[in-house]
């Protein structure tokens, strides 16, 4: 439905803490016509230059508040709504080299009347500032 | 206002998701747009547009009402979803089902909206269980009959069983337009071709849904001319279409709460290019239909990748036709 906005290039950057790059972080929209409590935003697949960026290392801001992705399943009355950017932050020490990356992203959704629920994909090379 | 013995024309803010979800209209732009176009029957999907739904805070309320009197809106229809698989691990009982209904309820009433549209599968049972509440706060509860399904469904057959038996006026269905295509959506066979399918693959797909020939089979069929998975994939897309035939309307007059205008091209002629409004419109007028018809685009999704999506061309197209089908002056 709205697959090719899922990845918001704009929010792509290497992120600090104490002086030191500790990950980086992305912009990501998800594919579907209304918000959701976060118990139903379901696996979050995202690949940067092919490698697969491991579950442990992900948490995502939504509504000004950040969730590790491995407990969104334990969250059914904090929301991700409409359209809204979460910030995706990755555990990667050092962070990703300034230039272009190419990020893949699928999002399955578990939507109620949906058997099954579905996915959305989107595909971006971005450029990552030095 | 509208005569009320007449069917009256609104839209579904579901209609303006694109410009909503790019942040290029807000709640309140959208339905300034609608009030110059001189639309003013509301209906709104709670978790789209309505921030932290169903917790609604006070704050919505007062700028909800605020703009239905400054741009003369009526709010008319809430759409409500059942997410019973919330929790981890488990479905939601019986009763939270129930009070998930009636939350629903509670915000249909302070939004002044009188029509819940129930999601389709919603147990009948759980809508016989919140009929009472429904009816306390003046808000209808109907069921949307949604392609694949359509009037002789069992699921809907199950529905007007249990109707019958409650015999709670607060029950019934809002029939989504999407069951009367006639002709496959132009807008989603091209993009097909854009994505990479072959033209020729494209046309036996469509010519088997319009002939009503060879759909159930219409993968066997792709794959004998060489198609590929993806193609093989889409052609399954025209299973889930319907084109029932209108004239059953009729024999469900009296469960009629709210109409989805579903639609996906409106043409610059006033046509829709698969559902032929001329058609359905008029057995609603005759069924004695006195609510809303009410927009509910969704060609966006086929087009954003390579046309601007024009979601107020689209609706102003749509209430053009209705305005001609419904004899305005």
């Amino acid at each position: 439905m709205f697959d090719r906005y899922m990845i918001v290039g704009e929010e792509f950057k290497n992120v600090k803490s104490g002086g030191e790059v500790t990950g980086f972080q992305l912009g990501l929209r998800l594919p579907y016509y209304r918000g959701v409590v976060l118990s139903l935003v379901g696996d979050m697949v995202i690949k940067v230059d092919g490698e697969q960026v491991p579950l442990e290392d992900m948490s995502v801001t939504v509504g000004g508040k950040t969730f590790p992705l491995s407990g969104l399943v334990k969250e059914t009355v904090s929301k991700w709504e409409f359209g809204d950017i979460g910030i995706l932050t990755v555990k990667k020490p050092g962070g990703l080299k300034p230039g272009e990356h190419k990020v893949e992203y699928s999002q399955h959704m578990k939507i109620s009347y949906v058997p099954n629920g579905f996915w959305g994909s989107d595909e971006k090379t971005l450029h990552l500032a030095a | 206002m509208s005569d009320s013995n007449k069917i009256k024309r609104g839209v579904s803010l579901y209609s303006f998701q694109e410009e909503y979800f790019l942040r290029k209209m807000t709640l309140e732009d959208i339905l300034a747009a609608l009030a110059d176009m001189g639309i003013h029957g509301i209906e709104i999907i709670g978790d789209q547009m309505i921030p932290g739904y169903p917790d609604v805070t006070p704050a919505f309320y007062d700028n909800w009402h605020k703009w239905l009197a400054k741009y003369n809106h009526t709010p008319v229809c809430l759409d409500m979803f059942l997410d019973w698989n919330k929790f981890d691990g488990r479905v939601m009982t019986f009763d939270e089902k129930v009070e998930s209904v009636k939350s629903d309820i509670r915000v249909a009433h302070e939004l002044g909206c009188t029509v819940i549209r129930v999601i389709s599968k919603t147990e009948p049972e759980v809508l016989a269980a919140s009929a009472e509440y429904a009816e306390k706060h003046n808000v209808r509860l109907g069921v949307e009959i949604h392609s694949p399904m359509h009037f002789d469904h069992p699921y809907i057959q199950s529905l007007i069983d249990i109707y019958e038996k409650t015999k709670s006026p607060y029950l019934g269905f809002v029939p989504d337009m999407g069951i009367f295509v006639r002709r496959f959506p132009r807008v989603i066979w091209e993009r097909w071709v854009r994505d990479g399918m072959r033209p020729e693959i494209a046309a036996e797909i469509v010519k088997a849904y319009d002939t009503h020939t060879g759909v159930a089979e219409i993968a066997e069929t792709v794959k004998a001319m060489g198609g590929t998975a993806r193609e093989i994939g889409a052609s399954h897309t025209i299973q889930h279409f319907v084109d029932a035939n209108p004239k059953r309307i009729l024999d469900y007059s009296k469960y009629l709460f709210h109409i989805h205008a579903k639609f996906y091209e409106m043409l610059p002629n006033y046509r829709e290019y698969s559902i032929p409004y001329e058609e359905v419109v008029p057995i609603f007028d005759q069924a004695g239909f006195n609510g809303y018809i009410s927009s509910e685009y969704e060609g966006n999704r086929h087009i954003q990748d390579a046309f601007e999506v024009d979601s107020r061309e689209q609706v102003r197209r749509q209430h053009e036709m209705f305005k001609e089908l419904l004899h305005e002056a």
